[in-house]
Protein backbone atom coordinates (compact mmCIF):
# COMPACT_ATOMS: atom_id res chain seq x y z
CA UNK A 1 0.00 0.00 0.00
CA UNK A 2 1.09 3.55 -0.59
CA UNK A 3 1.96 6.08 1.72
CA UNK A 4 -1.01 8.50 -0.03
CA UNK A 5 -1.63 10.59 2.85
CA UNK A 6 -0.20 11.94 5.82
CA UNK A 7 -1.59 11.16 9.65
CA UNK A 8 -1.61 15.16 10.51
CA UNK A 9 -3.24 16.00 7.65
CA UNK A 10 0.21 17.71 6.69
CA UNK A 11 1.26 18.19 2.64
CA UNK A 12 4.55 16.28 1.75
CA UNK A 13 7.31 18.84 1.95
CA UNK A 14 5.52 20.78 4.54
CA UNK A 15 6.91 21.31 8.28
CA UNK A 16 5.63 20.68 11.40
CA UNK A 17 4.22 24.23 13.48
CA UNK A 18 7.76 25.84 14.46
CA UNK A 19 8.38 28.11 17.34
CA UNK A 20 11.64 29.43 18.97
CA UNK A 21 13.11 31.61 21.99
CA UNK A 22 16.25 32.77 23.15
CA UNK A 23 17.24 33.60 26.53
CA UNK A 24 15.46 31.44 28.81
CA UNK A 25 17.88 30.03 31.28
CA UNK A 26 18.75 33.36 32.80
CA UNK A 27 22.03 31.59 34.80
CA UNK A 28 23.35 30.48 31.30
CA UNK A 29 25.65 32.92 29.18
CA UNK A 30 23.55 31.69 26.45
CA UNK A 31 20.40 29.91 26.09
CA UNK A 32 17.47 28.93 23.76
CA UNK A 33 14.46 26.95 23.23
CA UNK A 34 13.75 25.58 19.49
CA UNK A 35 9.95 23.46 19.52
CA UNK A 36 8.63 21.53 15.94
CA UNK A 37 5.41 19.97 16.54
CA UNK A 38 5.49 18.10 20.03
CA UNK A 39 9.42 18.11 19.98
CA UNK A 40 10.87 20.73 22.55
CA UNK A 41 14.69 20.88 22.91
CA UNK A 42 15.86 23.23 25.15
CA UNK A 43 20.08 24.21 25.25
CA UNK A 44 22.35 26.07 27.34
CA UNK A 45 25.81 27.62 26.28
CA UNK A 46 28.43 27.99 29.39
CA UNK A 47 31.39 29.63 27.97
CA UNK A 48 33.94 29.84 27.07
CA UNK A 49 35.43 29.07 30.09
CA UNK A 50 38.73 27.96 31.73
CA UNK A 51 38.74 23.85 30.30
CA UNK A 52 39.75 21.47 33.42
CA UNK A 53 41.65 18.31 33.86
CA UNK A 54 44.26 20.77 31.82
CA UNK A 55 45.43 17.41 29.10
CA UNK A 56 41.96 18.14 27.88
CA UNK A 57 43.13 21.53 26.69
CA UNK A 58 43.80 22.29 23.40
CA UNK A 59 46.34 25.04 22.87
CA UNK A 60 45.50 25.77 19.09
CA UNK A 61 41.57 26.60 19.85
CA UNK A 62 38.68 25.84 22.04
CA UNK A 63 37.01 22.45 22.99
CA UNK A 64 33.14 22.44 21.93
CA UNK A 65 31.63 20.13 24.26
CA UNK A 66 28.18 19.02 23.65
CA UNK A 67 26.19 16.65 26.20
CA UNK A 68 22.75 15.90 24.37
CA UNK A 69 20.05 14.17 26.67
CA UNK A 70 16.23 12.45 27.36
CA UNK A 71 14.60 13.97 30.18
CA UNK A 72 13.17 10.55 31.38
CA UNK A 73 9.56 12.25 31.05
CA UNK A 74 10.16 13.09 27.55
CA UNK A 75 8.56 9.82 25.77
CA UNK A 76 6.02 7.85 26.23
CA UNK A 77 7.52 4.70 28.04
CA UNK A 78 9.80 6.11 30.98
CA UNK A 79 13.49 6.64 29.31
CA UNK A 80 16.16 5.59 32.11
CA UNK A 81 18.07 8.75 32.87
CA UNK A 82 21.76 9.03 32.20
CA UNK A 83 23.93 8.75 28.78
CA UNK A 84 23.09 6.02 27.01
CA UNK A 85 25.13 4.99 23.18
CA UNK A 86 22.55 6.52 21.82
CA UNK A 87 22.86 9.82 23.33
CA UNK A 88 26.73 9.72 23.26
CA UNK A 89 26.46 9.21 19.20
CA UNK A 90 23.77 12.43 18.80
CA UNK A 91 26.27 14.26 21.02
CA UNK A 92 29.34 13.62 19.12
CA UNK A 93 27.24 14.26 16.45
CA UNK A 94 26.10 17.66 17.43
CA UNK A 95 29.41 19.05 18.26
CA UNK A 96 30.82 18.21 14.53
CA UNK A 97 27.63 20.01 13.13
CA UNK A 98 27.91 22.89 15.12
CA UNK A 99 32.14 23.20 15.07
CA UNK A 100 32.46 23.79 11.87
CA UNK A 101 30.74 27.22 12.02
CA UNK A 102 32.41 28.49 15.73
CA UNK A 103 35.73 30.70 15.37
CA UNK A 104 36.83 28.03 18.05
CA UNK A 105 40.77 29.35 17.13
CA UNK A 106 40.09 32.56 19.16
CA UNK A 107 39.97 31.32 22.76
CA UNK A 108 42.49 28.39 23.02
CA UNK A 109 42.79 26.52 25.83
CA UNK A 110 39.03 26.92 26.72
CA UNK A 111 36.33 25.24 26.73
CA UNK A 112 32.76 25.73 25.65
CA UNK A 113 29.63 23.52 27.17
CA UNK A 114 26.60 23.07 25.20
CA UNK A 115 23.81 21.03 27.00
CA UNK A 116 21.05 20.17 25.06
CA UNK A 117 17.86 18.78 26.90
CA UNK A 118 14.93 17.50 25.20
CA UNK A 119 11.53 17.55 27.40
CA UNK A 120 9.58 16.38 25.12
CA UNK A 121 9.98 13.86 22.42
CA UNK A 122 8.17 12.74 18.97
CA UNK A 123 10.75 12.20 16.36
CA UNK A 124 13.42 14.62 14.90
CA UNK A 125 15.02 15.15 18.48
CA UNK A 126 18.59 15.60 17.12
CA UNK A 127 17.66 18.43 14.77
CA UNK A 128 15.62 20.30 17.11
CA UNK A 129 18.64 19.89 19.64
CA UNK A 130 21.22 21.46 16.62
CA UNK A 131 19.04 23.95 15.96
CA UNK A 132 18.40 25.22 19.71
CA UNK A 133 22.29 24.41 20.10
CA UNK A 134 22.86 27.11 17.59
CA UNK A 135 20.38 29.89 19.16
CA UNK A 136 21.77 29.35 21.97
CA UNK A 137 25.51 29.90 21.11
CA UNK A 138 24.90 33.50 19.10
CA UNK A 139 23.03 34.61 22.60
CA UNK A 140 26.22 33.56 24.39
CA UNK A 141 28.11 35.89 22.03
CA UNK A 142 30.52 33.42 20.63
CA UNK A 143 31.56 34.35 17.11
CA UNK A 144 30.08 32.19 14.16
CA UNK A 145 30.79 32.33 10.64
CA UNK A 146 27.22 31.73 10.21
CA UNK A 147 24.08 29.63 11.78
CA UNK A 148 22.99 25.87 11.44
CA UNK A 149 19.31 24.77 11.05
CA UNK A 150 18.83 21.03 11.08
CA UNK A 151 15.42 19.14 10.06
CA UNK A 152 14.89 15.85 9.28
CA UNK A 153 13.65 13.84 6.14
CA UNK A 154 12.80 10.74 4.69
CA UNK A 155 11.24 8.64 2.52
CA UNK A 156 7.82 6.89 4.17
CA UNK A 157 6.56 3.94 2.10
CA UNK A 158 7.17 5.65 -1.36
CA UNK A 159 6.78 9.15 -0.71
CA UNK A 160 9.81 11.74 -0.08
CA UNK A 161 8.80 13.42 2.80
CA UNK A 162 10.22 16.22 5.21
CA UNK A 163 9.98 16.42 9.29
CA UNK A 164 8.80 13.04 9.89
CA UNK A 165 6.99 12.49 13.29
CA UNK A 166 6.95 9.30 15.33
CA UNK A 167 4.15 7.95 13.51
CA UNK A 168 5.96 8.02 10.10
CA UNK A 169 8.96 6.97 11.74
CA UNK A 170 7.39 3.52 12.67
CA UNK A 171 5.93 3.60 9.36
CA UNK A 172 5.06 -0.44 9.54
CA UNK A 173 6.04 -0.89 5.42
CA UNK A 174 9.40 0.89 6.50
CA UNK A 175 11.25 3.99 6.55
CA UNK A 176 14.02 5.88 6.10
CA UNK A 177 15.05 9.15 8.43
CA UNK A 178 17.68 11.30 6.93
CA UNK A 179 18.67 13.86 10.06
CA UNK A 180 20.64 16.97 7.87
CA UNK A 181 21.77 20.19 9.37
CA UNK A 182 22.70 22.65 6.86
CA UNK A 183 24.78 26.31 7.54
CA UNK A 184 22.64 29.29 6.24
CA UNK A 185 24.58 31.03 3.98
CA UNK A 186 26.49 28.28 1.85
CA UNK A 187 23.74 25.40 2.11
CA UNK A 188 26.88 23.33 3.66
CA UNK A 189 25.93 20.18 4.61
CA UNK A 190 27.03 19.85 8.47
CA UNK A 191 25.36 16.78 9.41
CA UNK A 192 23.92 13.74 7.34
CA UNK A 193 23.09 10.23 9.05
CA UNK A 194 21.06 7.80 7.24
CA UNK A 195 19.03 4.89 8.53
CA UNK A 196 16.93 2.58 6.24
CA UNK A 197 17.39 2.56 2.83
CA UNK A 198 17.24 5.13 -0.16
CA UNK A 199 18.40 5.10 -4.14
CA UNK A 200 20.60 8.10 -5.42
CA UNK A 201 17.83 9.77 -6.91
CA UNK A 202 15.88 9.99 -3.58
CA UNK A 203 18.30 10.97 -1.50
CA UNK A 204 19.27 14.07 -3.59
CA UNK A 205 15.28 14.67 -3.86
CA UNK A 206 15.21 14.55 0.06
CA UNK A 207 18.30 16.64 0.18
CA UNK A 208 16.57 19.42 -1.61
CA UNK A 209 13.45 18.88 0.44
CA UNK A 210 15.46 19.73 3.41
CA UNK A 211 17.46 23.18 1.81
CA UNK A 212 13.60 24.24 1.92
CA UNK A 213 12.92 23.14 5.72
CA UNK A 214 16.23 24.83 6.58
CA UNK A 215 15.53 27.89 5.22
CA UNK A 216 11.95 28.35 6.91
CA UNK A 217 13.93 27.27 10.21
CA UNK A 218 16.22 29.77 9.49
CA UNK A 219 14.21 32.77 9.46
CA UNK A 220 12.50 31.87 12.50
CA UNK A 221 16.05 31.19 14.18
CA UNK A 222 16.66 34.83 13.47
CA UNK A 223 13.55 36.14 14.25
CA UNK A 224 13.67 34.35 17.69
CA UNK A 225 17.24 36.27 18.20
CA UNK A 226 16.41 39.79 17.11
CA UNK A 227 13.37 39.52 19.26
CA UNK A 228 15.53 39.39 22.84
CA UNK A 229 16.86 42.87 21.88
CA UNK A 230 14.32 44.08 19.76
CA UNK A 231 13.64 47.40 21.71
CA UNK A 232 17.22 48.14 22.48
CA UNK A 233 17.19 49.64 18.61
CA UNK A 234 15.85 53.07 20.28
CA UNK A 235 17.27 52.88 23.53
CA UNK B 1 29.94 48.49 -7.01
CA UNK B 2 30.05 48.76 -2.92
CA UNK B 3 26.93 48.38 -1.09
CA UNK B 4 25.77 49.25 2.48
CA UNK B 5 23.21 45.91 2.98
CA UNK B 6 22.71 46.31 6.86
CA UNK B 7 21.75 50.10 8.41
CA UNK B 8 23.28 51.74 11.44
CA UNK B 9 22.24 50.23 14.49
CA UNK B 10 20.39 47.49 13.46
CA UNK B 11 20.53 43.84 15.00
CA UNK B 12 22.53 41.89 13.39
CA UNK B 13 22.74 37.98 13.80
CA UNK B 14 25.93 35.79 12.89
CA UNK B 15 26.23 34.85 9.25
CA UNK B 16 23.80 38.15 8.21
CA UNK B 17 25.71 40.26 5.23
CA UNK B 18 26.32 43.66 6.17
CA UNK B 19 27.98 45.35 3.16
CA UNK B 20 29.31 44.46 -0.36
CA UNK B 21 32.25 45.27 -2.14
CA UNK B 22 35.66 45.92 -1.30
CA UNK B 23 35.10 49.60 -0.34
CA UNK B 24 34.10 48.67 3.29
CA UNK B 25 36.61 46.80 5.49
CA UNK B 26 35.82 44.32 8.15
CA UNK B 27 35.72 45.61 11.82
CA UNK B 28 35.44 43.66 15.57
CA UNK B 29 32.81 41.51 15.01
CA UNK B 30 32.41 40.90 11.52
CA UNK B 31 34.23 39.37 8.57
CA UNK B 32 35.44 39.07 4.74
CA UNK B 33 34.21 36.12 3.08
CA UNK B 34 34.49 36.50 -1.32
CA UNK B 35 33.21 40.12 -1.84
CA UNK B 36 31.05 40.63 0.85
CA UNK B 37 30.91 41.46 4.74
CA UNK B 38 29.43 38.99 7.25
CA UNK B 39 28.44 39.70 10.85
CA UNK B 40 30.01 36.86 12.91
CA UNK B 41 27.96 37.82 16.48
CA UNK B 42 24.86 39.07 17.49
CA UNK B 43 24.86 42.55 18.25
CA UNK B 44 24.64 46.07 16.80
CA UNK B 45 25.66 47.29 13.29
CA UNK B 46 27.86 50.07 13.35
CA UNK B 47 29.96 52.01 10.31
CA UNK B 48 32.46 54.68 10.79
CA UNK B 49 34.51 55.50 8.01
CA UNK B 50 35.42 52.37 5.84
CA UNK B 51 34.58 50.04 9.02
CA UNK B 52 32.12 48.10 9.11
CA UNK B 53 31.58 46.68 12.70
CA UNK B 54 29.20 44.84 14.85
CA UNK B 55 28.92 45.96 19.03
CA UNK B 56 27.98 42.81 20.65
CA UNK B 57 25.07 42.89 22.81
CA UNK B 58 25.98 39.39 24.89
CA UNK B 59 28.66 37.42 25.42
CA UNK B 60 31.50 37.30 27.96
CA UNK B 61 33.46 40.36 29.84
CA UNK B 62 36.28 41.46 26.89
CA UNK B 63 38.85 43.07 29.11
CA UNK B 64 40.24 45.81 28.04
CA UNK B 65 43.35 48.29 29.37
CA UNK B 66 42.39 50.69 31.38
CA UNK B 67 39.45 49.27 32.51
CA UNK B 68 38.35 49.05 36.18
CA UNK B 69 37.29 45.62 36.99
CA UNK B 70 35.94 43.47 40.21
CA UNK B 71 37.52 40.29 40.68
CA UNK B 72 37.99 37.43 43.41
CA UNK B 73 40.72 35.55 43.80
CA UNK B 74 40.81 32.38 42.70
CA UNK B 75 44.32 31.06 42.98
CA UNK B 76 47.83 32.09 44.93
CA UNK B 77 50.89 31.13 43.51
CA UNK B 78 55.22 32.37 43.79
CA UNK B 79 55.18 35.32 43.13
CA UNK B 80 51.39 36.53 41.37
CA UNK B 81 47.49 36.00 42.17
CA UNK B 82 45.13 34.55 39.66
CA UNK B 83 41.92 36.47 39.49
CA UNK B 84 38.11 34.92 38.37
CA UNK B 85 37.11 38.61 36.15
CA UNK B 86 34.36 36.79 34.58
CA UNK B 87 35.89 36.47 31.40
CA UNK B 88 37.97 33.61 30.02
CA UNK B 89 40.74 33.10 30.74
CA UNK B 90 41.93 34.15 34.77
CA UNK B 91 43.75 37.72 34.89
CA UNK B 92 47.65 37.99 36.63
CA UNK B 93 48.07 39.82 39.52
CA UNK B 94 51.95 40.36 39.99
CA UNK B 95 53.45 40.98 43.52
CA UNK B 96 54.99 43.58 41.85
CA UNK B 97 51.62 45.94 41.18
CA UNK B 98 50.36 45.64 44.79
CA UNK B 99 50.80 48.79 46.88
CA UNK B 100 52.54 46.34 49.96
CA UNK B 101 56.25 45.54 50.69
CA UNK B 102 56.30 41.85 50.42
CA UNK B 103 59.57 39.80 51.88
CA UNK B 104 60.99 37.64 49.18
CA UNK B 105 59.24 33.99 50.22
CA UNK B 106 56.76 35.57 51.59
CA UNK B 107 53.10 33.56 51.64
CA UNK B 108 50.98 35.55 49.02
CA UNK B 109 47.83 34.53 51.05
CA UNK B 110 48.71 36.09 54.13
CA UNK B 111 48.21 39.37 51.78
CA UNK B 112 45.04 38.67 49.67
CA UNK B 113 43.55 34.93 50.45
CA UNK B 114 41.25 32.92 48.22
CA UNK B 115 38.06 34.14 47.11
CA UNK B 116 38.53 37.84 48.60
CA UNK B 117 37.71 40.39 46.18
CA UNK B 118 39.45 43.07 44.61
CA UNK B 119 38.97 46.19 42.43
CA UNK B 120 41.69 46.61 40.33
CA UNK B 121 42.50 47.93 36.81
CA UNK B 122 43.53 46.15 33.62
CA UNK B 123 46.86 47.65 32.59
CA UNK B 124 47.86 44.63 29.71
CA UNK B 125 45.98 42.54 27.26
CA UNK B 126 47.81 40.32 25.19
CA UNK B 127 45.04 39.13 22.71
CA UNK B 128 42.47 38.57 24.92
CA UNK B 129 44.61 35.85 26.89
CA UNK B 130 47.39 37.53 29.19
CA UNK B 131 45.75 39.65 31.33
CA UNK B 132 47.95 41.80 34.02
CA UNK B 133 45.76 44.07 36.82
CA UNK B 134 47.29 46.12 39.39
CA UNK B 135 46.46 47.28 42.70
CA UNK B 136 48.49 50.41 42.59
CA UNK B 137 46.12 53.69 41.77
CA UNK B 138 43.48 55.98 43.16
CA UNK B 139 40.75 53.51 44.74
CA UNK B 140 41.99 50.37 43.98
CA UNK B 141 42.19 48.21 47.17
CA UNK B 142 40.68 44.67 48.67
CA UNK B 143 36.94 45.21 49.41
CA UNK B 144 35.60 44.36 52.74
CA UNK B 145 31.81 44.20 53.64
CA UNK B 146 28.84 44.88 51.72
CA UNK B 147 27.60 42.79 48.26
CA UNK B 148 28.36 42.07 44.98
CA UNK B 149 25.68 41.41 42.24
CA UNK B 150 26.23 40.72 38.97
CA UNK B 151 25.24 42.23 35.50
CA UNK B 152 25.58 41.83 31.86
CA UNK B 153 28.63 43.62 31.10
CA UNK B 154 27.21 45.36 27.51
CA UNK B 155 24.95 47.11 30.15
CA UNK B 156 27.53 48.23 32.14
CA UNK B 157 27.55 52.03 30.54
CA UNK B 158 23.89 52.04 31.18
CA UNK B 159 24.27 51.97 34.92
CA UNK B 160 26.64 54.37 35.28
CA UNK B 161 24.99 56.74 32.67
CA UNK B 162 25.85 60.03 30.93
CA UNK B 163 29.03 61.14 33.25
CA UNK B 164 27.89 58.93 36.14
CA UNK B 165 24.39 60.59 36.06
CA UNK B 166 22.45 57.14 36.99
CA UNK B 167 25.13 55.93 39.35
CA UNK B 168 25.73 59.10 41.37
CA UNK B 169 22.15 59.13 41.73
CA UNK B 170 21.40 55.68 43.02
CA UNK B 171 24.20 56.93 45.55
CA UNK B 172 22.89 59.72 46.74
CA UNK B 173 19.51 57.99 47.44
CA UNK B 174 20.42 54.98 48.85
CA UNK B 175 23.68 56.67 50.81
CA UNK B 176 25.27 53.56 49.16
CA UNK B 177 29.10 53.22 48.35
CA UNK B 178 28.98 51.62 45.18
CA UNK B 179 31.88 50.78 42.41
CA UNK B 180 30.63 49.62 38.95
CA UNK B 181 33.54 47.26 37.43
CA UNK B 182 33.51 47.31 33.83
CA UNK B 183 33.34 43.53 33.80
CA UNK B 184 29.66 43.77 35.53
CA UNK B 185 30.20 43.01 38.81
CA UNK B 186 28.73 45.64 41.13
CA UNK B 187 30.36 46.20 44.14
CA UNK B 188 27.58 48.10 46.96
CA UNK B 189 28.14 48.71 50.60
CA UNK B 190 25.93 50.82 53.06
CA UNK B 191 24.56 51.67 56.53
CA UNK B 192 22.04 49.11 56.87
CA UNK B 193 20.58 46.53 54.82
CA UNK B 194 17.57 48.11 53.30
CA UNK B 195 19.59 50.29 51.21
CA UNK B 196 21.49 47.86 49.95
CA UNK B 197 18.94 46.46 49.15
CA UNK B 198 17.11 49.02 47.74
CA UNK B 199 20.16 49.86 45.59
CA UNK B 200 20.71 46.28 44.69
CA UNK B 201 16.89 46.31 43.27
CA UNK B 202 17.28 49.75 41.09
CA UNK B 203 20.26 48.42 39.51
CA UNK B 204 18.73 44.83 38.41
CA UNK B 205 16.04 47.33 37.01
CA UNK B 206 17.92 49.39 35.44
CA UNK B 207 19.38 46.18 34.02
CA UNK B 208 15.90 44.87 32.91
CA UNK B 209 14.65 48.49 31.67
CA UNK B 210 17.99 49.50 29.85
CA UNK B 211 16.49 49.61 25.95
CA UNK B 212 13.25 51.54 27.87
CA UNK B 213 13.36 55.38 26.70
CA UNK B 214 13.20 57.88 29.91
CA UNK B 215 14.93 55.69 32.11
CA UNK B 216 16.52 58.29 34.37
CA UNK B 217 13.42 59.49 35.12
CA UNK B 218 11.81 56.41 35.54
CA UNK B 219 14.66 55.44 38.17
CA UNK B 220 14.37 58.27 40.07
CA UNK B 221 10.55 57.82 40.52
CA UNK B 222 11.57 54.07 42.20
CA UNK B 223 13.87 55.85 44.41
CA UNK B 224 11.82 58.38 45.61
CA UNK B 225 8.52 55.87 46.06
CA UNK B 226 10.29 52.45 46.59
CA UNK B 227 9.84 49.95 43.72
CA UNK B 228 6.40 48.11 43.84
CA UNK B 229 6.78 44.54 44.07
CA UNK B 230 9.77 44.92 45.49
CA UNK B 231 10.68 43.21 49.01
Amino acid sequence: MAYSKRKDGRKFDELRKISAQVGIIKRADGSAMFQIGDTIAIAAVYGPRELHPRFLQNPEKAVLRCNYDMASFSVTERKKPGPSRRSVEISLVTEKALASVLDLELFPNTVIDVFIQIIQANAGTRCAGISAAAMALAHAGIPMRDMVAAVSVGKVGDKIVIDLDKHEEDFEEGATDIPIALTARNKEVTLLQLDGEVTKDELMQAIKLARKGCEEIHSVQVQALKEVYKEDKDG
Amino acid sequence: MSKLIAEERTIVVPGEKLATGMEYLPGNGAFREGDDIYSCQLGLVNVSGRFVKVIPLTGKYNPREGDIIIGKISDVSFGMWFVNIGCAYLACLNVREVPEFIDKGADLSNYYDFNEVIIAQVIKVVRSKDINLTLKGQGLRKINGGKIIEVTPSKVPRIIGKQGSMISMIKEHTKCNIVVGQNGNIWIKGDNVENEVKATEVILKIENESHTHGLTDTIKKALEEGIENGL
